[in-house]
């Protein structure tokens, strides 16, 4: 058993110590910015402040992600007081030169140096958002507690565990209107009391940690940021159910985020804030990180729970709920890892707080990975309600290269294509269901008119065949012809009765497969049928006269 | 092994209870037993629901999607063999939506796996020969895969063709359930996935496999059969396993047709209209 922590004494060392620095060089080191060189950049700012024997007043610190992406390596140097100054696409020379010029010369702001290129503190991209469950990303150190605890963290837990009945933290949650963010959108708070209100007395709680659509990158972000984060959520959640078991399903292809939260787990139990008796009250809750093995399918909570219990990852007929009959046959509950992450930032403001942000059905904020053919892209966090346009013409800053854009894809390989006259379409559950999409867990592609429909329809419809675990036969086979019958399209062989089978089939796919995987699988061709269907018309040929009927004319 | 002194008494479901739940099946009031499926009750009433992975004396898979059917106030399709009957349900069992869906899932099955009748052993005692009749799948339309796997014969008295496989897992669950020897399992997933005996070995080289012969039992189609059968030489057991399932449980009940149960050529659905 570690030593219990004392918060407000964490937090003022470590206070204290930040006071001694003039300059914190602040380097992105999630995923994105480490592939494009933020090592490197790193290292070379350590070594010229050391060669310039400064390291006791200027600190290099390595955080998570400041969001935008398609610009890193980022590097924001924070002086003692003053505005920071936020360095884009720095290279070793360029970290160089900034500790030159900037940290140890007297130049700040724009003219501190003329080798990196500086963004602008009012960049609209930063200027819509809300950071709630980003509030630390690229402002702590992912691997030291004491930055959590330093900017407030664990505080909402203490005062939970310490001021509130586990049935008050329950019904904060539930007054609070937090929705699911892993794509459904279902109350969480409800979630919760089906879990607390079920009988037993070894229940679960997992973080759904499996993020799959291809461009989405939240849950990693927020994961390999600020995994503590994650923790305190998934504690306040054990302490409000009566858990006593935690674990979180993250996929095996984010080492850096599997990393970060098991040196976050073991910080968590040195300091008692995970194991028995937490924060030296009566509650005692382990949590385990657990690895996927590389299916998408896994993201399905039943079929996450079966590869948990190291089974084959299938989806199992529901009922029975996994908070009736879960992981060993104990009430489960799985939440993802952004709702998790909201958890500390509600119990701390309250729910009031919370349900002010966003709309009245759907409150809050929403992370957002912006990818495909936009001038920015990278991380966003907005509050529920916000328009399309918003993100995409002023955040995103529009499309690249001067084209036009055509279509915005959200909710990855389960959701459908939003066309241009619907940009002004408030991002919610219930307004992006009705235009045939869905909110999923966060991915939101947007593609130019470069892109062609049907093949645009294809690749998601190869990435379902492919991700298709092969349990039920509408999944299994029908992922497999709508491929076939897309490609016949595509290639300029597709028939009128070939569109006619994609349809019918696509129904069939969407109604009686078992999981939500095959259920939405053909979201993707539904809604560009709906919106881009001249596209599909245009690829096909005409029927070929039958034989018969040419014979008949040439007697 | 010690005899019981005391008979088992048998397990509480329809077989100790009076059928009291009202509900309303294809528009008829009927009375269902409490814990009865919805399959189960259209079976004892007569009314038919097409299933393909759903075995009597095994769990429930829930894979082919067969059995789906309407139920009043549900938005989603549950399915008939996983879905208990409660009180005032209104369920029907076929409508032109579910024909379709079903035709369509049965055709895609043709499609995936190669299925050429004339030269099956299961040809005329084949479940899904039957329910491409019972559904009116009279052609594909879909892509044909044509798949060739290794037939695998190394087996002393069966032989597996995952040709003919269509993933039910009915052996799996039998061999497992039953027989505790997990013989078998499926690999690899969506349309990679395939049927494997052990670790994936030849299955005559699986030392677990007692040789018991109830996967080829429970196969619906002639994936697995006996060695030296020929086309349509197939003789099923239909009701072998529920009886070995109720066996095991000590619900002890003879069979309907004896010890030995009648090949069901006799009145199954492929041989209407064939007789001259």
């Amino acid at each position: 058993m570690g030593k219990l922590i004392d918060l407000d004494a964490m937090r003022d060392a470590e206070l204290a110590a930040r006071s001694r620095r003039t300059h914190r060089a602040l380097v992105c080191s999630s995923t994105g910015c480490l592939s494009a060189g933020a090592a490197g950049v790193r290292a070379a700012l350590v070594a010229e402040i050391e060669a310039a024997d400064r390291a006791d007043t200027l600190q290099v610190v390595p955080t998570g992600c400041p969001g935008l992406c398609s610009r890193g390596p980022l590097v924001q140097v924070e002086p003692r007081t003053g505005p920071a100054t936020l360095y884009a696409e720095v290279d070793p020379d360029g970290a160089r030169s900034i500790v030159r010029d900037h940290l140890l010369g007297d130049r700040t702001g724009d003219q501190a140096t003329t080798e990196v290129a500086v963004v602008p503190a009012d960049l609209p991209f930063f200027a819509h958002q809300t950071k709630v469950v980003l509030a630390n990303a690229g402002r702590i150190d992912p691997d030291r507690l004491e930055d959590y605890v330093a900017a407030g963290g664990y505080r909402a837990l203490y005062d939970t565990l310490t001021t509130m009945t586990p049935e008050q933290a329950l019904t904060a949650v539930e007054r609070s209107g937090l929705r699911g963010r892993g794509g459904a959108g279902y109350p969480t708070g409800r979630k919760w009391r089906l879990l607390a209100e079920a009988p037993g007395d070894h229940k679960v709680v997992v973080a759904n940690g499996d993020e799959g659509d291809p461009g989405a990158f939240m849950d990693r972000t927020i994961m390999d940021s600020d995994p503590h984060r994650v923790l305190e959520g998934l504690v306040i959640a054990a302490y409000a159910t009566g858990a006593e078991r935690g674990y979180i399903y993250v996929r095996a292809e984010y080492p850096l985020a599997i990393e970060r939260l098991e040196r976050a787990i073991r910080a968590a139990k040195r300091s008692r804030l995970l194991g028995k008796g937490v924060l030296g009250t009566d509650l005692s809750f382990d949590v385990q990180v657990r690895v996927g093995a590389g299916a998408f399918v896994c993201g399905e909570e039943t079929a996450l729970m079966a590869s948990i219990e190291g089974r084959r990852g299938l989806p199992q007929l529901r009922p029975p709920y996994p908070t009736e009959r879960g992981l060993w046959g104990e009430p489960t509950m799985i939440n993802n890892v952004e709702t998790l992450a909201n958890i500390p930032a509600i119990l701390g403001n309250g729910p009031e707080w919370f349900a002010a942000m966003g709309t009245a059905e759907s409150p809050g904020t929403k992370v957002f990975a912006l990818a495909g053919s936009l001038m920015t892209t990278g991380l966003i966090e907005v509050p529920m309600g916000i328009s399309l346009r918003t993100i995409v013409e002023d955040m995103a800053g529009g499309i690249a290269g001067g084209r036009r854009f055509k279509a915005a894809q959200t909710g990855g390989p389960s959701g459908g294509c939003i066309p241009e006259r619907f940009l002004d379409t408030p991002v919610d559950y219930e307004h992006l269901r009705a235009l045939g999409s869905m909110m999923g867990s966060g991915g939101l592609v947007v593609i130019d008119d470069t892109v062609n429909m049907p093949e645009f329809a294809r690749f998601y419809m190869a990435f379902c065949r492919d991700e298709s675990c092969g349990k039920c036969v509408p999944c299994r086979v029908g992922t497999v012809q709508l491929h076939a019958l897309l490609d016949r399209i595509c290639n300029g062989q597709g028939r009128r009765r070939d569109l006619q089978h994609l349809e019918s089939l696509c129904r069939t796919v969407q109604v009686t497969s078992l999981c939500g995987l095959g259920q939405s699988a053909p979201n993707p061709v539904v809604s560009t049928l709906e919106h881009f269907r001249d596209e599909y018309e245009a690829l096909l040929v005409e029927e070929p006269v039958p034989s018969a009927v040419v014979t008949g004319d040439a007697s | 092994m010690s005899a019981s002194p005391v008979p088992p008494t048998p397990p509480p479901g329809p077989r100790s209870a009076r059928p009291n739940v009202a509900v309303t099946l294809d528009g008829e009031e009927v009375l269902a037993f409490p814990g009865e499926t919805v399959l189960a009750l259209a079976r004892r009433l007569g009314v038919p629901i097409p299933t393909l992975c759903q075995l009597d004396g095994v769990s429930v898979y829930g894979g082919c999607r067969l059995c789906v059917v309407e139920v009043e106030g549900e938005h989603r399709l549950p399915l008939a063999c996983a879905t208990e009957v409660s009180a005032d349900m209104e369920v029907r069992s076929t409508s032109a939506e579910l024909r379709d869906h079903r035709r369509r899932i049965v055709a895609l099955l043709f499609a995936e796996g190669s299925h050429v009748c004339a030269a099956c052993v299961a040809s005329g005692a084949c479940e899904l020969q039957d329910l491409a009749t019972e559904t009116g799948v009279d052609h594909v339309p879909y892509e044909l895969t044509f798949p060739s796997h290794e037939v695998d014969a190394s087996h002393p008295f069966f032989v597996l063709d995952r040709d003919r496989c269509v993933l039910c897992t009915r052996c799996v669950r039998v061999c497992d359930e039953i027989e505790g020897a997990h013989v078998w399992d499926i690999a690899q997933r969506g349309s990679d996935a395939r049927l494997i005996a052990g670790m994936d070995q030849p299955w005559g080289e699986v030392a677990s496999c007692t040789s018991c012969g109830k996967c080829v039992a429970a196969c619906p189609t002639g994936a697995l059969y006996h060695q030296g059968t020929a086309s349509g030489e197939r003789r099923p057991d239909p009701g072998l396993i529920a009886f070995l399932a109720d066996a095991r449980a000590g619900v002890w009940e003879p069979r309907d047709n004896g010890a030995v149960s009648q090949p069901r050529d006799a009145a199954g659905p492929h041989e209407q209209g064939t007789t001259p």
